[in-house]
């Protein structure tokens, strides 16, 4: 966890500037000897070609898909004509996808925001109140981080049950705000830890409120690290199955992994259909993290021991 | 389908905007109570529904889950130690035990040793092939479990022997000349549960990677320097001076992956569910549950891996203490 402190406070693979250059010299940066080179460009290759597979069988036909290896399409160029993306409206149509991608952001938008906002106000708490209870309780969330989410499942599906609210969002949405509360909490109080002690105290002479330290002065300051843990319980809540198995379960509330898994079953219909569909639920994900990789890797450096 | 979308948006604002509105009316009641009160009391207001959110979702459910332990398939009788001694005498679970700590000993350490040498390597490329390298191999990390399966199902996917193989697997083993296989239906050596942990390294290399390349260069280049005078080769530097002053790293990705492999779930349980004896405590745990109906069985289940986690808490929480004595 060591890290994940210091990779909110921090951009982590960012030192110093000075020691960098040096570093960078000293380190034969750009002098990689061609054994080198092609290790890096085996290993790459190995790590894509699994995904290229799936986006090129995608858009085949289903003789095609079934039939055929996808990487024939580089030694065939007949096949390249029959490229078509009937194999997306064929399954968005059949497995009801474009309703599952929209449930998975009415899932996971206020799953997201929500435990910010509460985390947020209790990290204030943690980090410039000073109350009886509040070093054993911050170690408790600290232990608490660790402690596996399927203690969960049995007393809250009785509970749900009781309350007749399984297989809704707000089932969805209270679960991982219970989840992501202790990760949420350790990763702001840290981050507000960092922040200079002195301009609160003259805000706190000025007469300013906490309620309007924390609006006005902590929470702009936090953007960082509220981002970071944003985009990262987003993607674990967009990539969530077990939740979503055990409290939303198969049905119209479904998210896009559930639906996708029901569609693993029926690879009869065609590989394209499969792997169309695994297409879809990768998008955002993957859009996401090509667009903000630096606030993900703090995200994730820090969040993945949730769980 | 306008309708839930427009449903999803309201929800989003009613959720936020609800959490807002409760802590203004919190903050306002505390705000009423004499001064010295209101000091008091507003700690603990702001800490307040973050406490009720832990304590619905995770302590009352540990406790009840203890308590399940202890009780029948459907929690309405006492049955000491039972569910205990069941699942350990059958040689089932056993199997799976054995699965899942094959998964902790092999898992963490390839994690790890691959990563490194990713790291180092991609080190001395041109930063912009450097950059590219690694959004490569980092980028299987925002694919969820789902995704991944679909890709690697395709991957080990098997037609029968005479017709042409659309996996890529089975293309080269039969482009070899031998016949096909089923691949996560080999059971000997444990076959199957590799080729199911090469899924989980695909995914969690690049988180080692990433971390242990920054750890590198944060490494001073004046130590690098001196080990060089003194006449170390690349090796000895390596070893020597690197992997001592990156070792914080590596212990925390190391406790990070082997946590994330203890509560591993999804990528077995979307592959072969568990069967072809690959199955693991999680897998286990969920179909004790939602196929057996068995609390009693799924709660000792948890129970056995909460107490195997007791020390990876004991490490974070001891962690986390240096840490802030040494803020």
């Amino acid at each position: 966890m060591s890290i994940a402190e210091r990779s909110v406070t921090r951009p982590a693979g960012s030192p110093p500037a000075h020691r960098r250059t040096v570093s960078r010299r000293m380190r034969h940066q750009g002098e990689a000897t061609p054994v080198a080179k092609a290790t890096v460009i085996f290993i790459c290759t190995l790590w894509v070609v699994p995904t290229l597979g799936l986006l090129i069988t995608s858009f085949r036909t289903k003789d095609d898909a079934n039939s055929l290896g996808w990487w024939t399409i580089f030694t065939d160029p007949a096949a390249l004509g029959r490229l078509t993306t009937r194999a997306y409206s064929e399954v968005i149509a059949q497995a009801n996808l474009d309703q599952a991608f929209v449930n998975s952001f009415a899932i996971a938008l206020p799953a997201t925001f929500i435990p910010l906002l509460i985390a947020a106000f209790a990290a204030y708490a943690f980090a410039f109140m000073s109350f009886p209870g509040r070093n054993t309780l911050f170690i408790m969330i600290v232990s608490l981080l660790v402690v596996p989410n399927y203690v969960a499942l049995v007393p809250i599906l009785q509970l749900y049950g009781d309350f007749g609210i399984n297989g809704t969002f707000p089932a969805a949405w209270l679960a991982h705000i219970g989840f992501g509360m202790s990760l949420a909490i350790y990763i702001l109080r840290n981050y507000m830890a960092t922040l200079p002690k002195a301009v609160l105290e003259s805000a706190r002479i000025d007469g300013a409120s906490h309620f309007t330290m924390f609006w006005r002065l902590i929470m702009p300051m936090c953007v960082p690290a509220l981002a970071s843990f944003a985009i990262f319980q987003f993607l674990w809540v967009w990539n969530d199955l077990l939740i979503a198995l055990v409290f939303i379960g198969p049905g119209e509330n479904e998210p896009i992994t559930v639906a996708v898994k029901g569609l693993m079953g029926q690879q009869g219909q065609g590989w394209q259909l499969v792997t169309a569909g695994g297409f879809i639920s990768m998008v955002i994900p993957i859009l996401f993290f090509l667009a903000l990789q630096r606030f993900f890797v703090r995200g994730l450096t820090a969040g993945s021991v949730k769980g | 389908m306008l309708i839930k979308t427009i449903n999803a948006v309201l929800a989003v604002i009613a959720g936020v905007g609800g959490a807002l509105v409760l802590f203004w009316v919190l903050n306002r009641l505390v705000g009423l109570l004499p001064g010295r009160w209101e000091d008091r009391l507003k700690p603990y207001v702001y800490i307040g529904p973050a406490f009720l959110a832990i304590s619905l979702y995770l302590i009352y459910p540990a406790i009840q889950t203890i308590h399940f332990s202890f009780a029948n398939a459907d929690s309405t009788a006492y049955v000491g130690l039972d569910n205990y001694t069941s699942l350990l005498g059958s040689a089932g679970f056993r199997s799976t035990l054995v699965n899942t700590l094959l998964w902790i000993v092999i898992v963490p350490a390839v994690t790890i040793a691959l990563g490194l040498g990713i790291a180092v390597l991609a080190d001395r490329l041109r930063p912009r092939a450097e950059k590219l390298a690694k959004t490569a191999i980092f980028l299987p990390m925002a694919i969820s479990a789902v995704g991944a399966g679909t890709i690697w199902r395709f991957v080990y996917a098997t037609n029968p022997p005479g017709e042409p193989q659309i996996g890529v697997q089975n293309a080269i083993v039969t482009g070899l000349g031998f016949d096909p296989v089923n691949w996560l239906q080999i059971t000997d050596f444990k076959f199957n549960s590799l080729e199911l942990m090469v899924m989980l390294l695909w995914a969690q290399v690049g988180f080692s990677m990433v971390l242990l390349s920054a750890a590198i260069k944060g490494v001073p280049a004046d130590t690098l320097e001196a080990a060089r005078i003194d006449g170390a080769s690349e090796r000895q530097i390596f070893r020597k001076v690197i992997v001592p002053q990156i070792r914080g790293t590596i212990i925390t990705v190391f406790v990070t992956v082997t946590i994330g492999v203890m509560k591993l779930f999804d990528i077995v349980y979307v592959m072969t569910n568990g069967d072809f004896d690959t199955n693991v405590i999680g897998v286990q745990f969920f179909n004790e549950l939602f196929t057996n109906f068995n609390n009693g069985h799924a709660a000792a289940i948890v129970v056995m891996l909460m107490i195997a986690i007791i020390p990876i808490m004991v490490y974070q929480v001891r962690q986390f203490r240096t840490e802030e004595a040494g803020r």
